[in-house]
């Protein structure tokens, strides 16, 4: 389920097909890198800088990573720093925490999210809580990266979004990349942050090309944790959203400007700490709000979105009551036709912008 | 106390001998005493091993004095939490050591401070031997600024250098003890690392995931049972189809220890850490033991066992006695001395609980710090949206 690479940004309201976004007008020495790339080479130049990186996941080795996003580490690194584990989530991410607080700074890989539920004990009680159990005497850096969410034809057990579930916890910080510069500037800031990061990946995005300018080509280039990145400026009615569903909003996006309506995207890159001024700012120039996600609604991204925008100085800007759009709730289904209702469409997004701004 | 009073007059008795008259035991002066002996200690059951340690072993008055003033402050520092608790100065979890001193000092004796060690929540005495200060250990019991967690930890959740807790969840230290072993492999420092668990952990299928990536990858990790034969209130046949935890390694050798007695302890240390330092992979040991208290401070631990069973273990195998017996008894030390100790440990845990209890409470400006390291200064939200608190790595 790639998206095609074709140019449709005439007035079709075609078919399956995506737009391509035209991202930065010609920047010189600019790429075209797939996200799967992105996180390799920010992985491989990590692993590069610091002896003291190393990975560990299933078949991150020998096989070359189940979505052969390590491709061609381990033959470059070796044994001693690409690390196949046994299927065993609960003992390896356990060692690997226990490795980070001896002072090395693992990277592990989930081969989705969903088995991550097994490890859940080690990424809360082991690495989130443990810098302020020991009043600030035990850091532990790490992180725990790959693909959560939505994976066309996976079913229920495959395809759960965890970002709502991580970002509750204080001691974590939850990054959800959505382009390749997110993808590569913020697994860079992930590994060299001190603190356990969880680093939402999703297999979706992982075939798609994106425009990489020369700066995001640097070894340095960093993009810092907690800070949303406007995708496309507007002025009626604010988007914001993260992973995947960003691709959907700018889609949205476009469709909704041959009304005359302009949507402004928000993709949030970070979920925990959440860029809330970012979010407000925009709402207080649009006085609409919609968060768009594809995890389920109840105690939700856009649920604690919301709830913060009621609380803080956006809410008074609002003309509307700002809304959710969100994965339906209910566990994902196998049907191509059921599946695809189960997550939010371009023409549900559509729908919800028109009901708030009431057109 | 029996065995004492022989002691006690069999020394007097040797005094009269030499000089025609009563000597005071006091009157004696230290080169009079037996600098080094040799013991024999208790054979150890093996697994999947053709040696085990020496069962013979020497002890040197200053290490068996040293051994007896740690043990014996552990004791009472564990004495002194059971009275702070049921003053309700100490509150929540607290899971009392003591009757187990002799893994702690046996083990730290074995092995050499740039090792690592990580344990469970029964954990103040290897926080003892592993560096901080009594003073440290009972302020944090109490939630004071100056615990060595600065109050924000508790019972279960005290850490040094090398020593990684104090953790709360059953199990979970296991794969954090092998990752440490890893991080010492990928160092290359040839240190290792003590991971230690219960016979209530020992089911837990954590431990058998670290077991296999242990044993795969040949870490440097001395895992070792501690085996008080109860698991909170279960005993170990009513929690374990095999009881023989030392072979539940299985692929991992083995060996079963008399955790009663410290000489025994660290002579299977020594054993066990030249074993997996140089490359042979893990080792798993278990130690038979046994704690005088219930399972924590609101256990009263007699449910589930006799009080003639805690009596018989305190009379015949108590660790502190057994060293004491054995040192005296071979012209070691003199009970001058050990009441010298015992008066100077008295001292100290006294002085420690009076900090413990008059220290102040970490101020409330700490409530949100730490929670990450090395990180600029961020808000946290209060418990209403106007409560905006400041958090400082």
């Amino acid at each position: 389920m790639a998206y095609l690479r074709s140019i449709l940004r005439s007035g079709k309201n075609a078919v399956p097909a995506v737009l391509r976004r035209e991202f930065h007008r010609t920047l010189p020495a600019a790429v075209q890198v797939t996200v799967r790339d992105a996180i390799k080479e920010a992985l491989d130049e990590e692993l590069e800088r610091d002896e003291r990186v190393f990975l560990l996941g299933e078949e991150v080795a020998l096989f070359e990573g189940a979505y052969k996003v390590t491709r061609g580490l381990w033959k470059k690194y070796g044994d001693k720093r690409i690390i196949d584990t046994p299927i065993t989530e609960i003992g390896f991410t356990g060692i690997a925490v226990g490795a980070a607080m001896a002072g090395l700074r693992p990277v592990v890989e989930y081969m989705s999210f969903n088995f991550s539920m097994q490890s859940v004990d080690h990424i809360i009680n082991s690495a989130a809580k443990t810098y302020y159990m020991s009043g600030g005497l035990q850091p532990v850096s790490i992180v725990f990266r790959g693909p959560n969410g939505a994976a066309p034809g996976v079913a229920a057990q495959h395809a759960q979004c965890f970002a709502a579930w991580y970002g509750h916890v204080p001691g974590l910080k939850v990054v959800s990349p959505w382009s390749a510069e997110d993808a590569k500037g913020l697994l860079k800031s992930a590994i060299r942050d001190d603190n356990p990061v969880v680093f939402l990946e999703n297999e979706i995005m992982y075939s798609v090309p994106f425009e990489m300018s020369e700066e995001s080509q640097s070894k340095d280039f960093l993009i810092p944790i907690g800070k949303a990145k406007i995708e496309r400026k507007g002025n009626h009615v604010t988007l914001v959203s993260h992973s995947h569903v960003v691709s959907r909003c700018m889609d949205a996006a476009a469709v909704l400007a041959k009304d005359g309506i302009e949507c402004e995207v928000i993709n949030l890159r970070t979920i925990r700490p959440m860029d809330m001024e970012a979010i407000e700012t925009s709402v207080m120039k649009t006085k609409h709000l919609i968060t768009v996600e594809g995890g389920w609604p109840q105690f939700g991204v856009g649920g604690e979105i919301l709830a913060r925008i009621m609380e803080g100085p956006g809410f008074s800007y609002l003309n509307a009551p700002a809304v959710r759009v969100t994965g339906v709730d209910i566990p994902m289904p196998y049907a191509k036709h059921l599946e695809e209702n189960t997550l939010p469409q371009i023409k549900d997004i559509v729908f919800s912008v028109k009901k708030t701004l009431n057109v | 106390m029996q065995n004492m009073l022989t002691v006690v007059a069999n020394t007097l008795k040797g005094g009269a001998k030499i000089n025609g008259s009563r000597v005071v035991v006091s009157a004696r002066s230290f080169a009079d005493l037996t600098p080094q002996a040799s013991f024999d200690i208790k054979r150890c059951d093996l697994h999947r091993l053709d040696e085990g340690p020496s069962v013979q072993t020497v002890l040197t008055r200053e290490d068996g004095l040293r051994y007896y003033r740690t043990m014996q402050t552990v004791r009472r520092m564990e004495l002194k939490a059971d009275q702070l608790y049921k003053q309700k100065i100490i509150r929540g979890f607290c899971h009392l050591y003591d009757g187990q001193e002799a893994c702690a000092v046996g083990i730290e004796a074995g092995i050499n401070p740039t090792d690592h060690l990580i344990t469970a929540y029964r954990v103040h005495g290897y926080t003892y031997t592993r560096g901080v200060s009594v003073k440290e250990i009972l302020a944090e019991l109490t939630g004071r600024k100056g615990g060595i967690a600065k109050g924000k930890g508790g019972s279960m959740h005290m850490y040094a250098k090398n020593f990684y807790g104090g953790n709360g969840i059953v199990g979970a230290q296991v794969p954090l003890g092998a990752g440490v072993a890893l991080a010492c492999q990928y160092q290359a420092k040839n240190e290792v690392c003590v991971t230690l668990y219960g016979d209530g952990a020992a089911n837990q299928g954590q431990i058998f995931e670290a077991f296999n990536m242990a044993a795969l990858w040949k870490l440097p990790c001395i895992f070792i049972c501690e085996n008080n034969k109860y698991g909170m209130g279960t005993s170990v046949e009513r929690a374990s189809a095999s009881t023989d935890y030392y072979k539940r390694g299985d692929y991992i050798p083995g060996l079963r220890v008399d955790g009663m007695d410290v000489l025994s302890v660290r002579e299977a240390t020594r054993f066990a850490a030249d074993y997996c330092r140089y490359g042979k992979g893990p080792i798993l040991m278990e130690l038979q033991t046994y704690r005088y208290h219930g399972h924590s401070m609101s256990d009263p631990g007699v449910s589930y066992r006799t009080r003639d069973e805690i009596q018989e273990v305190r009379g015949k195998s108590d660790p502190i006695t057994m060293l004491k017996d054995r040192m005296i008894s071979n012209n070691m030390a003199s009970l001058e001395e050990i009441k010298d100790i015992d008066a100077e440990i008295r001292k100290e845990i006294e002085e420690a609980a009076q900090f413990a209890t008059s220290d102040p409470e970490p101020p409330l400006e700490d409530l949100c710090n730490h929670i990450f390291f090395n990180d600029t200064p961020f808000e946290v939200r209060g418990t209403s949206p106007w409560v905006k608190l400041k958090s400082i790595s």
